[in-house]
């Protein structure tokens, strides 16, 4: 089945088994016109990147819901350059950090991870969708 | 008239077994030395006096051969991510019975292609992007099999959207370029059938001719695969049975050779506990490895390396000075056999090392994880604790005194409990050497090569 949809890899990162926000972004990004590579729960960075790889996706969608998200996030950007991938696009969402710290600074400490969009709690996937179809120009 | 006469021309032997597909029995088997580098009709003639002495003059309906002769069908695989289409295209050769010289993955150098050169393969596997994926690596990597400097005949089973561009650049320059389906048209689904068909019919078509196995054409109505396809064919058979004769359920098989060890699992292989995750790429239910470096022979030295002195010595309960010395001996004789007691037990060992090995490499791992959410299992590869069969095939275990303290290495430790082996294995030994020749068989009279293999392979 031949098609020019953008392919874009969705995943949770780590240890991290919460399985419905990822569920509704998958149906939220194939309704929108994704060709969404969805690789689920517990996802080790390799895993994103050996799928971006193959795929030839145009951007990683990255969630962090139990709090670790600043330790599993870490360094993917270093790898996709690595890898030949540095002009993919890196998107991270979720409970990013645990506890209520002011999301501006988690927002800083993520792009400086090289994220080109962070998004707080509660964001809608509309909001998603937008950016990233003005992010890849479709 | 309802004698076939099937034959495999081995590296060394040209191995016959003459049955009557009426009766369903076994009229014989001889073997004879295998001359493809004068006439391969010289070997086989040797063997077909033998037979012919032993069993009267017989006269065939049909004539099936296999071959593993001239170093089997060489192959280089190649794709992009490692773990990904690398992998696949990996196990569609090994699935078509090949032997792999070497895998690549992204963008090949010139070292590489000059290394590929040297490896001389017969057949080229050409992988890399899913459907719709990534194009420009395969697109180079066309491009640098252009400067091989060979004709060699390749296929083409990657990204779908690159492939017609993917064949007119290797065209250009080699004679046979065959285009199949995707070995993975999306991320972690594999399909690897077409592209082991089309290998089959390349090694026919080519392969044959060039390793001058034509020569027994007049003789052979056909030449139908490689050996170890024959081998998975058997072992599919006789594990899934057919819609007419029952097959005997999940199963094993072991080949441990001089250079080489297959294993072979006819299986799902899907978690047996429960809360267990799968991960990784999906299993084929026929699936075949095969380790290079473990072998009674040519390999001991690299047997040595992997196994360890240790774990030899353990298994035979002799010193790490007695297994040394014995490896030397057989690396530097290949026709050397154990002389006393000492000698016998490392032989074992040697053997129950190279099954253990190769059955790890050839099974799934499950790993504990520990989650937020409490312990949770992740496996990768196929969970086959529950198998019960286990079959001992090829000369080493066929002709051994003790096979079941060889086989003995593919079941479950409680050292190892991460590696999902047999728990309980019942071992069965391929007595009449037939399980190839079953595989060619089976093409044709399918239930009648189920019924004979669960009469001449015995449980001990």
């Amino acid at each position: 089945m031949e098609n020019n949809k953008v392919k874009v890899v969705l995943g949770v990162i780590g240890a991290d088994c919460h399985a419905v926000g990822n569920k509704i972004l998958n149906y939220a990004l194939i309704s929108a016109g994704f060709e969404v590579i969805n690789l689920g729960v517990l996802v080790p960075q390799e895993e994103f990147i050996n799928a971006a790889i193959e795929t030839g996706a145009k951007a990683i969608l990255v969630a962090s819901l139990y709090g670790h998200g600043e330790i599993d996030c870490r360094g993917l950007k270093d790898r996709c350059r690595e890898v030949g991938l540095g002009d993919i696009k890196l998107y991270v969402g979720g409970n990013l950090v645990v506890g209520k710290t002011d999301f501006t600074a988690v927002r800083d400490k993520f792009l400086a991870m090289g994220y080109d969009r962070v998004y707080e709690p509660g964001i809608l996937p509309d909001q998603v969708i937008v950016d990233l179809k003005n992010d890849l120009g479709v | 008239m309802s004698n076939v006469l099937l034959i495999d021309f081995g590296s060394t032997y040209t191995k016959i077994t003459a049955v009557d597909v009426e009766r369903e029995i076994v009229l014989g088997t001889a073997r004879g030395i295998t001359t493809v580098e004068t006439d391969i009709m010289d070997g086989l003639n040797q063997a077909l006096d033998e037979l012919f002495s032993k069993a009267g003059k017989l006269e065939f309906a049909k004539v099936l051969g296999c071959s593993s002769a001239a170093g089997g069908l060489k192959m280089v695989a190649i794709g992009l991510v490692v773990e990904l289409t690398v992998e696949a295209a990996k196990r569609a050769a090994l699935g078509a019975g090949a032997k792999i010289m070497g895998v690549y993955g992204n963008e090949l150098s010139e070292y590489e292609i000059e290394e590929i050169a040297a490896l001389n393969p017969e057949i080229i596997l050409l992988a890399g992007g899913t459907d719709g994926g990534n194009k420009e690596v395969i697109l180079h990597n066309a491009k640098m099999l252009t400067t091989l400097g060979k004709d060699i005949p390749v296929i083409v089973a990657g990204n779908k959207s690159a492939a017609p561009q993917v064949v007119k650049i290797l065209s250009e320059v080699m004679t046979e370029v065959v285009h199949t389906e995707n070995v993975m048209p999306r991320l972690n689904e594999l399909n690897i059938e077409p592209a082991r068909e089309t290998i089959r019919n390349v090694f026919l078509r080519r392969i044959v001719e060039a390793k001058g196995l034509n020569k027994a054409n007049q003789f052979v109505d056909h030449m139908v695969m490689p050996t170890p396809a024959a081998v998975l064919k058997a072992a599919d058979l006789l594990g899934k049975g057919t819609s007419y004769e029952s097959g005997l359920g999940d199963l094993m098989v072991i080949d441990i050779g001089g250079a080489t060890t297959d294993v072979y699992s006819i299986a799902k292989g899907d978690p047996n506990r429960a809360n267990v995750a799968l991960k990784g790429l999906p299993e084929p239910f026929a699936k075949r490895t095969v380790e290079g470096d473990l072998g009674m022979r040519y390999s001991a030295t690299a047997l040595f390396k992997a196994a360890g002195a240790k774990m030899i010595a353990d298994f035979a309960v002799v010193t790490e000075a007695d297994v040394e010395a014995y490896m030397q001996k057989v690396e530097e004789n290949i026709e050397y056999l154990p002389q006393s007691d000492v000698e016998s037990k490392v032989e074992i060992a040697m053997g129950r090392a190279c099954t253990c090995l190769a059955t790890e490499r050839h099974v799934g791992q499950v790993e504990k994880v520990f989650t937020l959410l409490g312990e949770a299992f992740v496996q990768k590869g196929k969970d086959l604790t529950a198998v019960k069969i286990v079959v001992g095939t090829g000369g080493v275990i066929v002709n051994h005194k003790e096979p079941e303290g060889i086989l003995m290495g593919t079941a479950y430790e409680e050292s190892t409990p991460h590696m999902l082996k047999p728990i309980s294995p019942e071992f069965w030994i391929d007595e009449e050497y037939i399980m190839a020749s079953m595989g060619l068989l089976g093409g044709e009279y399918p239930d009648v090569a189920i019924r004979m293999m669960k009469k001449y392979i015995v449980r001990r």
